[in-house]
């Protein structure tokens, strides 16, 4: 239909229903691990959980079968470029989370902001790293002067002080 | 006429300095997120929500609950001049607002939206001021089947009214419950489906999936399209202002009927989303000329906005009077009465009076300063959109991570933030709806609790939830409402077959 390329619907519609229901799965092996019936004091701890994770199976089965028959999955779920864009945002957020426990978040934040305004907006080095930095001296003044929450800090704060 | 002169002292709550300074942020915070890509009423709450710990509760309810009239404003705006709809209930509002807005009637359409806006949300206040303490003396009575009935009967109305595929609907429901299950079972204290993980003893914190789920996965959503904000310029003028309200009470029958659409929908937890559909689509079927909207008609405009406010405003009645609540906001609201150490449901009416009307009036209060602010501020809120996308996003992503940071002080919600993310974009692609997943997080402990606490009284038996009249009442609704997605589907089938049957033959 579209000549444009990329992730079919129906495999990703195959690939969630999947997923949920091994999900329920997973919940209906750990309940019968604590017990589904009735105990001395009530209901026993996997008792709820279990039959969620019952219906969950089967709606996700009737969710499967209903995508496979209906064949409403033979469009895209996202072309190659737009799956690409979407990358260009995932992945450096991804590496500024996995940064976090490390360098703090203040630094993160400002490598992240700056990063995006250089490579998706185009700007300047000096001026997106100068804006990064902004963000993060606001974020340390509303958070940590002025609201007293205590974020995540690396090693330039502890130097500095903090 | 008790609930006046309760209400009188909820106003005088509203109006210690304080408080009024409060409210003027948290509106003004709302429009910001509401305009905002990414940020929403929920998640925006979510977020500030752990800041407002140390204040006392009535303060922060007020800011909070103004936040999100403040979103319901802020929405409008870029669904009429940028066509973006800032908030899934502003989408019916793009139809006519923003070719008003091409045609250079930007400033009527906005002006038209803000008061009809208002309109709706004052109707659903007077109902909630009226309504709410006699559902909530009459669920005084309420045992432990008795509200798990209720809750059964709200998920029921999800999976039956929801407009997407209904197993959908389950699927996300169930997803929602089982991750509140996970972690510390609090009867017994046994470890729930934390297959060995230290950090999922905590289990998972609705604030954290809100955030992910609403925050990150817009952001997603919107790279796609490589996002340019293109809109319209509108200046609003005192001039337009008065022209436009010079005609409005023309369209009271309108106005009327989608408030009340509005706020049908939003005590039953179907939200302000498809009451804005549900209203536009009624307000184009009765119009003597139904054709031209679309094409800008100022009706256009007004149905969609009144019903969402309603909706929206009214969703906070069951969460106020049962505990139930009827969107996701009200979810994280009733998320913060917990944290605030409140108990939510119907005894709030009777031992935190001051907690409940400061709330009421300043819904009253609140939406006043709302409709002045964004009438006056509008040009200052649209110029944000023109801030380019990349600093935008990136801002975004850093305020959600903190938000999600200080939930609990837990890095590790920052990294299951971006997986709710994830799964949020994927499962909104798919058309999975997100509200059933947060409700059933948020209300997932206390259904199985009820559940449990009804099982002990009949020592097992099922039959529990039949055992009077009124449980039974509200069970058997439940089940009406769970089976029509099936008795349309049988419906609309019958006569099919009926017509299909000759042509292969």
């Amino acid at each position: 239909m579209s000549a444009e390329r990329g992730l079919r619907m129906s495999m990703v519609e195959a690939g969630t229903a999947l997923a949920f229901a091994l999900a329920g799965m997973a919940a209906i092996g750990d309940s019968l691990r604590l017990g589904t019936g009735w105990g001395d004091d009530g209901p026993k701890s996997g008792t709820f959980p279990f039959w969620i994770g019952l219906i969950l199976v089967a709606a996700s089965a009737g969710t499967l079968a209903q995508a496979v028959r209906a064949r409403s999955g033979s469009g895209l779920f996202a072309s190659w470029e737009q799956l690409r864009l979407v990358a260009s945002v995932l992945v450096p957020t991804a590496l500024y989370v996995a940064a976090i426990p490390f360098t703090g978040i203040y630094l993160a934040s400002a490598a992240l902001v700056a990063w995006f305004m250089h490579r998706l907006g185009g700007f300047g080095w000096a001026r997106s790293a100068a804006a990064g930095l902004a963000v993060a001296v606001t974020c340390f003044l509303v958070f940590e002067i002025w609201f007293l929450v205590q974020l995540p800090k690396g090693p330039l704060e502890t130097s500095l002080g903090y | 006429m008790e609930e006046l002169g309760l209400l009188m002292q909820g106003f005088a709550v509203v109006m210690e300095p304080q408080n009024l300074l409060l409210m003027l942020v948290g509106i003004a915070l709302g429009v910001l997120i509401g305009v905002l890509p990414g940020l929403g009423g929920a998640n925006g709450i979510a977020i500030l929500l752990p800041l407002t710990f140390a204040m006392p509760p009535v303060s922060a309810i007020i800011m909070l609950s103004c936040i999100y009239w403040g979103a319901l404003f802020g929405g409008a705006i870029t669904s009429i001049l940028f066509n973006i709809p800032g908030e899934p209930w502003s989408v019916a509002t793009t139809f006519d607002g923003y070719p008003m807005a091409q045609q250079g009637k930007a400033a009527e359409a906005l002006t038209a939206a803000f008061t009809s806006s208002f309109v709706g949300a004052f109707v659903a206040i007077v109902m909630i001021t009226f309504i709410a303490p006699v559902i909530a003396g009459f669920a005084l009575r309420f045992g432990p089947p008795e509200f798990f009935a209720v809750m059964f009967l709200s998920f029921a109305s999800f999976i039956g009214m929801s407009k997407g595929p209904a197993l959908k609907t389950v699927c996300a429901m169930m997803l929602g419950f089982l991750l509140a299950a996970v972690g510390m079972d609090t009867v017994t204290g046994q470890l729930r489906m934390t297959f060995g993980s230290t950090e999922m003893i905590r289990g998972f914190d609705f604030l954290v999936a809100v955030i992910g789920l609403f925050g990150i996965s817009e952001i997603l959503c919107s790279i796609e399209d490589g996002l340019r904000f293109k809109g319209e310029r509108a200046k609003i003028d005192a001039k337009v202002v008065l022209k436009v309200w010079a005609t409005l009470p023309r369209h009271w029958w309108l106005a009327l009927r989608s408030s009340l659409i509005g706020c049908w929908m939003g005590i039953t937890p179907a939200g302000a989303t498809p009451a804005s559909f549900m209203s536009y689509g009624v307000a184009r079927r009765m119009s003597k000329n139904g054709a031209s909207f679309g094409k800008g008609r100022i009706e256009g405009v007004i149905a969609p906005e009144t019903a969402a406010h309603a909706a929206g405003t009214s969703a906070l009645l069951p969460m106020l009077t049962l505990g139930v609540p009827g969107s996701p906001t009200a979810a994280v609201l009733l998320g913060g009465l917990i944290m605030w150490g409140l108990q939510p449901g119907p005894m709030l009416f009777v031992e935190q009076k001051d907690f409940v009307w400061g709330l009421i009036a300043s819904m009253y209060l609140g939406n006043v300063v709302g409709l002045i602010v964004v009438l006056v501020a509008v040009p200052w809120f649209a110029a944000i959109l023109r801030v380019p996308f990349s600093i935008i996003a990136a801002i975004i992503l850093v305020v959600c991570a903190i938000g999600a940071f200080t939930v609990s002080n837990a890095e590790f919600d920052i990294t299951l933030m971006l997986l709710f993310g994830i799964i949020g974009y994927v499962l909104k692609k798919l058309d999975y709806p997100l509200a059933p997943l947060v409700l059933a997080l948020v209300l997932g402990d206390r259904a199985e609790e009820a559940f449990r606490q009804s099982l002990l009284i009949s020592q097992g038996s099922l039959g529990v939830f039949f055992s009077n009249w009124l449980v039974s009442g509200i069970m058997a609704m439940g089940f009406a409402l769970l089976l029509w997605p099936a008795i349309t589907w049988v419906l609309g089938r019958l006569p099919g077959r009926r017509i299909r049957g000759p042509a292969t033959a």
